[in-house]
């Protein structure tokens, strides 16, 4: 089992280890998943209400999907734990917190300080995403709307 | 223009912060030249053959005389002197050191300029119709929309590791100006039926090693659901593109693996889905940025009449302007492209005046164009004589737009640690060598481009003559092909056989002309000739 080295969540972390999505969707019902990068997220939405945690894996930094699973899975309502596992670097924290990221499992263990400068770097952001932070644009109409 | 309010402001302080951190982290080892290398070309900062190159945004092409005369400075300040604007309308300085580059970033950011995304596997700059807000067969100014794009587009959480670089371009004219269908999403804004406006979707169009038209995929997206459309876009690419072959993870490789049919029915199933997400800007924030964008304040009784005098004059103004929407106003248009100079390069003191003529001639505001000139919008007929004469004086007076000395060029095997081949010293050697008036004028509008290697920078598949190089054994050697073209009659052009040495190409362009010369009839062009008369006279001429 990956354990985060940064989670922000205040719940217990699950303490079984996350299955393939082949095996979860072939029958099983743990509560722990872990999704390769490309395959397909939505395939968990009729499952959501049982899991308390989703791996997604980046083997990559270059490799964005993991970013669209998150948002697929957040759109839809998952609540528990979502994790990024594999190749997680500083500079991407931010980004897959707005994703809807809420736990991180880098391969190579990030240097804590800038790990917390790299997160409370961007307090406003242009776009709405999976974090709930309100986007520029609802903050300029927002005494109009 | 649009100007930044508190937000944008902070945003781009907020990333020159990032970056300056970033770039120590990187200098005292912190992060690795890996790690490091998305992180830089996210802000446009690649590692060229000799020095560092720095590719500043200008969104959409449009800039004030503030920002033209800071690009200026930079030139001087952190390169040797000169810049280079680009076939995305954008501008490079390839002289930069890596420790500078979070000043020039700082310096830009006080003219409300960055290098977010101008590179990277990400959205890049957005671009637009160099004439719009200007030109007289606009429907309606695209730069609102591109701005809106803009900013979504800005530091997306969800499209930061696509499979590939990311290029829109905006039009709201029937003529298009932008090659906007050699995107991966063109945009053409039109009015249906009932006289609203919306967005017309070409998806999966580019150049590169396999050029693609984009296909038209959705023919009116409303104007409060271009933001809801684009992400779905990106979505089903971000997700389904490829990432196992870096030379088939654009987006066009997608939507033709998939079939135009098949992607349109995912992103309309991602669309439906997104639309209950309310991620969708309100209009207010659509008519807060248009508000920007309204004409300046043209004078009613500028007069109409186009000025008459010297046939120097008289040959740039036919050469180098355009019809305005104002009555008594015209599009001037400053070549970057002197007679055996290289395309799109200004001096520092050449940017610093274009910036002074727009601020005394435009409105305060100039455009850069994919064709790498700058466009003047906003030029009184009455004034068009006294702004020749100061362009004469800066060496920028070069009237010959869309001809053959308006050449596009990549910057090639000079710069590019990708080239096989030099591009520039070709392009010189076919301007100066089709530099006489008589003989520019004879062929009229012939639009040559030329790229260094098959990533096709220099659009040379959108050009009526388009020039590749290519390594054989070792060598530099220069492809030709005929017949493209970027407009609404976009075509790709087609390779006329095997390739040349520098001198035999140079050669082959001018026998190419030479057929053409021959076979015109009445007013064509040179690319209507070509379509009427097809390819065999030419290759008689070149290999026969
Ligand atoms: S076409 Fe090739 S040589 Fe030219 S700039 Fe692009 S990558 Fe470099």
């Amino acid at each position: 089992m990956v354990e985060p080295q940064l989670r922000f969540r205040d719940d217990a972390p699950v303490d079984s280890p996350a299955i393939g999505l082949a095996d979860f969707t072939a029958g099983s019902n743990v509560a722990a998943v872990r999704i390769e990068a490309g395959e397909d997220a939505r395939l968990l939405l009729p499952h959501l209400a049982s899991l308390r945690l989703v791996e997604i894996v980046f083997p990559a930094f270059t490799d964005g999907r993991g970013m669209s699973a998150a948002r697929v899975l957040r759109e839809a309502g998952y609540a528990g734990e979502l994790r990024a596992v594999g190749a997680v670097l500083v500079d991407q924290l931010a980004a897959m917190r707005r994703c809807g990221f809420d736990a991180f499992a880098p391969a190579k263990p990030l240097d804590a300080k800038d790990a917390e400068a790299a997160l409370a770097r961007w307090g406003i952001v242009y776009q709405s995403a999976a974090d709930g932070v309100r986007p520029i644009w609802a903050l300029r109409h927002a005494a109009a709307g | 223009m649009y100007q930044y309010d508190q937000y944008d402001q902070a945003m781009v302080d907020t990333r020159v912060a990032e970056f300056r951190d970033q770039t120590a982290r990187r200098l005292d080892g912190r992060i690795s030249e890996e790690a490091f290398r998305p992180l830089r070309l996210m802000n446009g900062l690649y590692l060229q053959l000799h020095a560092y190159m720095l590719r500043v945004a200008i969104p959409y092409g449009t800039l004030s005389g503030a920002q033209m005369r800071l690009l200026g400075d930079i030139a001087d300040k952190y390169d040797r002197g000169y810049g280079h604007f680009t076939t995305r309308q954008n501008i490079q300085y390839n002289w930069i050191k890596l420790s500078e580059a979070p000043d020039i970033l700082a310096d830009l950011a006080t003219v409300e300029m960055h290098a977010i995304q101008t590179s990277g596997n990400c959205i890049r700059n957005i671009s637009a119709d160099q004439y719009a807000g200007a030109a007289a067969d606009e429907i309606t100014d695209p730069r609102p929309y591109a701005e809106l794009l803009r900013q979504w587009s800005s530091f997306h959480p969800e499209f930061c590791a696509l499979p590939r670089k990311f290029k829109f371009a905006v039009i709201g004219s029937e003529t298009d100006r932008a090659a906007m269908r050699l995107h991966d999403i063109g945009i053409q804004i039109v009015r249906n039926a009932a006289g609203e406006l919306g967005c017309a979707f070409y998806v999966g169009g580019g150049m590169g090693r396999t050029p693609m038209i984009a296909p038209l995929i959705n023919a009116f997206v409303p104007l409060d659901q271009l933001i809801t459309y684009s992400e779905a876009c990106l979505r089903v690419y971000n997700r389904y593109g490829r990432r196992d072959n870096k030379y088939k993870a654009r987006i066009k490789i997608l939507v033709h693996e998939l079939g135009k049919d098949e992607y349109t029915r995912q992103v309309e199933a991602e669309f439906a889905h997104l639309l209950t997400q309310n991620i969708e800007p309100p209009l207010a924030e659509f008519a807060r940025i248009k508000a920007f964008f309204a004409d300046p304040a043209f004078d009613p009784a500028a007069p109409d009449a186009m000025p008459n005098g010297d046939p120097a004059f008289l040959r740039w103004v036919k050469a180098n302007t355009a019809a305005h929407k104002a009555r008594g106003y015209a599009i001037a248009v400053i070549s970057l492209k002197p007679a055996g100079g290289i395309p799109g390069d200004a001096s520092a003191d050449q940017i610093r005046t274009m910036a002074d003529l727009a601020r005394d001639y435009s409105f305060d505001e100039a455009r850069v164009t994919h064709t790498q000139n700058i466009v003047l919008p906003h030029v009184r007929k009455a004034d068009l004589f006294a702004l020749w004469q100061k362009l004469v004086d800066a060496d920028l007076a070069t009237a010959n737009l869309d001809s053959i000395g308006d050449i596009i060029a990549c910057p090639g095997l000079d710069y590019c640690s990708l080239a096989n081949a030099r591009s520039i010293p070709v392009a010189q050697r076919i301007s100066e060598k089709f530099a006489a008036p008589v003989r520019q004028d004879a062929i009229g509008e012939l639009k040559l481009k030329i790229s260094g290697c098959i990533n096709a920078c220099g659009h040379h598949h959108a050009g009526h003559i388009g020039i590749l190089g290519v390594d054989r054994k070792g060598v530099e050697n220069y492809q030709l092909s005929l017949g493209g073209s970027e407009g609404a009659d976009c075509s790709l052009g087609t390779i006329t056989g095997p390739g040349f040495s520098e001198d035999g190409i140079v050669t082959a362009v001018e026998q190419v002309t030479e057929v053409y010369l021959a076979q015109k009839q009445g007013e064509e062009r040179f690319l209507d000739t070509y379509r009427r008369i097809g390819m065999a006279p030419f290759k008689e001429a070149i290999y026969g």
